[in-house]
């Protein structure tokens, strides 16, 4: 069990330090206290539940963050085999934000790329904090195309809080380099499964989200701006990123509701971090599931659903008679 | 005619409190103040620095497409509030001072026009209106632009200006990135042209669809092209941002746009452009004159800003 880190969690961490005084209260006296125990245990599992059953959007942009949480390089040394990493943009570097290459699921030969984070600051460093420069986005869409050549489906894992906003990433055109990978994943004629992991921080995310599925897991978020940008602008004061995130309607059951996701994939009681291996187990049964069925959709109508999935997106009103300035300019 | 040659420029030296307020303003670019009526009948071009102020909607079309030939589409879309979003403010009272400041419905119009004698569709966002930002409204119109180009085969021209995703629809907005893109796709696969012009400033979710995929892209002078705003940039990773930097000369020299072009050569600069992408005839396409001026009822309630 990982250390507890968020602030939502201190009864639990509260509970959890009186289990092992007893414990070693218990021990010290050899006095059996095994009924007391047991009565701890319980409530330690009640306050979890509870807790994790109530969690609003700011905590779950909390789990999305933790540092134990499983990365894309988790996921796929868990639920994959066969991995074969593949590197570089062709034209300027290899970038680590984001990694990618051949590897099975189960039966399933495909293409899988994700955004990745470090964890501490040396493979934060190799990684730029999960935050993709140009060529990582160029990188994705290389591997896309090569596995669109050999007619392997594509798996995405998103995990960034957004894309680098850097004077070298500005010079390089960071925003064309997700645009053209919008335009070109909407034409990609391979199965595309997108997967929200952790944070989907705004268009680095989308830049590898243009899919035929797109899951998430259950305390991961995708937004169009951080909670704290948001506050930032809108608030004029960061510290209220938590009424931000509640605003935005970033959470998986939120984006479920309003149609933008098509799956949320479980997580452990306690989030993915206390449980990887159950984690994967689920996740790799959830992409399967949505291969096999993917599989089977010949290229074109493949294309038809993707496009008509996102033209679907977009909520909007009609107001018959135009304004008068409109209707002057209809007849100059 | 050549408004601003002939004569003496209206720049006069005073002080900002004798100025009457609402007839002058202060160009950015050379600190003269300038007769906002020379900036609003024209192109909105300063007279002595050449300065490229925002201008609206209508003094674009206006300086673009031939006289009487625009036919909006789409102009009954208006913006729901489907996050019922409440900050501050909320996003139906944003709304509704966008909407009564500007006289527009939301921050792109869009239609059918001849730009000599090429018939394209056209869109042209309005960076007044709340930032310019992109929600469902703007992304469905501009994506039945470009859907509209792909059935008729025209060229889809769209001049942006955004700061933008618009943050109060949420994930819907940046959804939007991807719908867009995904009809650009499909119009640049029926061969078709599509060219956007980049004015003052482009950024962030327009920037990091649409306004980034034209065939040939087109940048305004001085204009602020990127995608993270430099105040993004110096807090996140506490560098400094060279001088100019994502300006247009920036990224003309970055190899991001085709071109900077001057407001005035904009129109005869699309007419060459579209004389080869719709593989016209060799020397039929008429040049028109460059466009300084319009008629003042072209001009109308447009505002002009810095």
């Amino acid at each position: 069990m990982p250390p507890y880190t968020l602030p939502f969690e201190k009864p639990i961490q509260e509970l959890e330090r009186r289990l092992q005084d007893l414990r070693a209260f218990s021990e010290s006296q050899n006095i059996d206290v095994s009924l007391e125990l047991s009565e701890l245990e319980k409530k330690i599992a009640e306050t979890r539940r509870n807790i994790y059953t109530r969690l609003t959007a700011w905590d779950k942009v909390q789990i999305a963050r933790h540092t134990g949480r499983p990365y894309t390089l988790d996921y796929i040394s868990e639920c994959f085999t066969d991995f074969v990493e593949l590197h570089g943009d062709r034209a300027f570097m290899d970038d680590r934000a984001i990694v990618g290459g051949f590897a099975t699921l189960d039966t399933e030969r495909v293409m899988v790329i994700g955004t990745q984070k470090g964890r501490d600051v040396r493979s934060n460093v190799e990684r730029n904090f999960g935050m993709a420069y140009p060529e990582g986005y160029r990188k994705a869409m290389r591997l896309m195309r090569t596995a669109a050549k050999f007619r392997l489906p594509v798996l995405t894992f998103i995990d960034t809080a957004g894309a680098y906003p850097g004077v070298g990433g500005e010079e390089r055109h960071i925003a064309e380099a997700i645009a053209v990978n919008l335009r070109d994943m909407s034409l990609l004629p391979v199965p595309v499964v997108v997967t929200v992991i952790g944070e989907g921080g705004s268009g680095g995310a989308l830049g590898i989200g243009v899919g035929d599925r797109i899951l998430i897991l259950e305390h991961a978020y995708y937004s169009v701006i951080s909670p704290e940008g948001c506050a930032a602008i809108l608030w004029k004061d960061r510290a209220f990123a938590n009424k931000a995130a509640e605003a935005l309607k970033l959470t998986a059951t939120d984006l479920l509701k309003a149609g933008l996701v098509d799956e949320i994939v479980p997580e452990p009681l306690g989030g993915a971090h206390t449980d990887l291996k159950a984690m994967a187990a689920t996740l790799k049964q959830r992409l399967l599931g949505s291969l096999r069925e993917l599989k089977l959709v010949p290229p074109d109508l493949l294309l038809e659903r993707r496009y008509a999935k996102f033209r679907a997106f977009g909520v909007f009103e009609h107001e018959p008679s135009p304004p008068p300035d409109a209707a002057a300019q209809g007849q100059a | 005619m050549r408004l601003f040659g002939g004569k003496k420029y209206s720049t006069i030296k005073v002080r900002k409190k004798d100025l009457p307020a609402g007839l002058w303003v202060k160009c950015p670019g050379c600190a003269e103040i300038v007769y906002k009526h020379e900036i609003e009948s024209g192109v909105g071009v300063c007279p002595k620095c050449r300065h490229h102020f925002q201008i609206g909607w209508q003094a674009r079309l206006a300086s673009l497409v031939e006289q009487g030939t625009f036919e909006e589409i789409d102009a009954d879309l208006v913006s729901a509030d489907p996050l019922d979003f409440k900050g501050q403010s909320t996003y139906v009272s944003k709304m509704q001072d966008a909407r009564r400041k500007t006289g527009m419905r939301d921050a792109v119009v869009c239609g059918l026009a001849a730009i000599g004698p090429v018939r394209v569709a056209i869109g042209v966002m309005d960076f007044a209106f709340m930032g310019g930002s992109m929600g469902s409204v703007v992304g469905e119109k501009v994506t039945r632009l470009v859907e509209r180009g792909t059935r008729d085969r025209l060229p889809v021209i769209v001049i942006c200006s955004s700061g933008g995703a618009r943050m109060y629809e949420g994930m819907l907005s940046l959804m939007q990135m991807a719908k867009t893109s995904a009809a650009v796709a499909r119009h640049s696969r029926a061969g078709l042209p599509f060219i956007t012009v980049l004015t003052h400033p482009t950024t962030a979710g327009v920037m990091a669809s649409y306004a980034s995929l034209g065939d040939v892209i087109i940048a305004e002078p001085g204009a602020l092209i990127g995608f993270a705003g430099p105040r993004v940039i110096r807090e996140t990773t506490r560098e400094e941002v060279p001088p100019g930097f994502q300006r247009s000369d920036f990224v003309l020299k970055h190899g991001l746009v085709d071109m900077i072009v001057p407001r005035p050569e904009l129109k005869p600069t699309l007419l060459r452009l579209l004389g080869y992408m719709c593989n016209l005839p060799a020397g039929q396409t008429p040049a028109p004159a460059p466009v300084e001026a319009q008629p003042d009822s072209y001009a109308g309630p447009g505002h002009v800003s810095s």
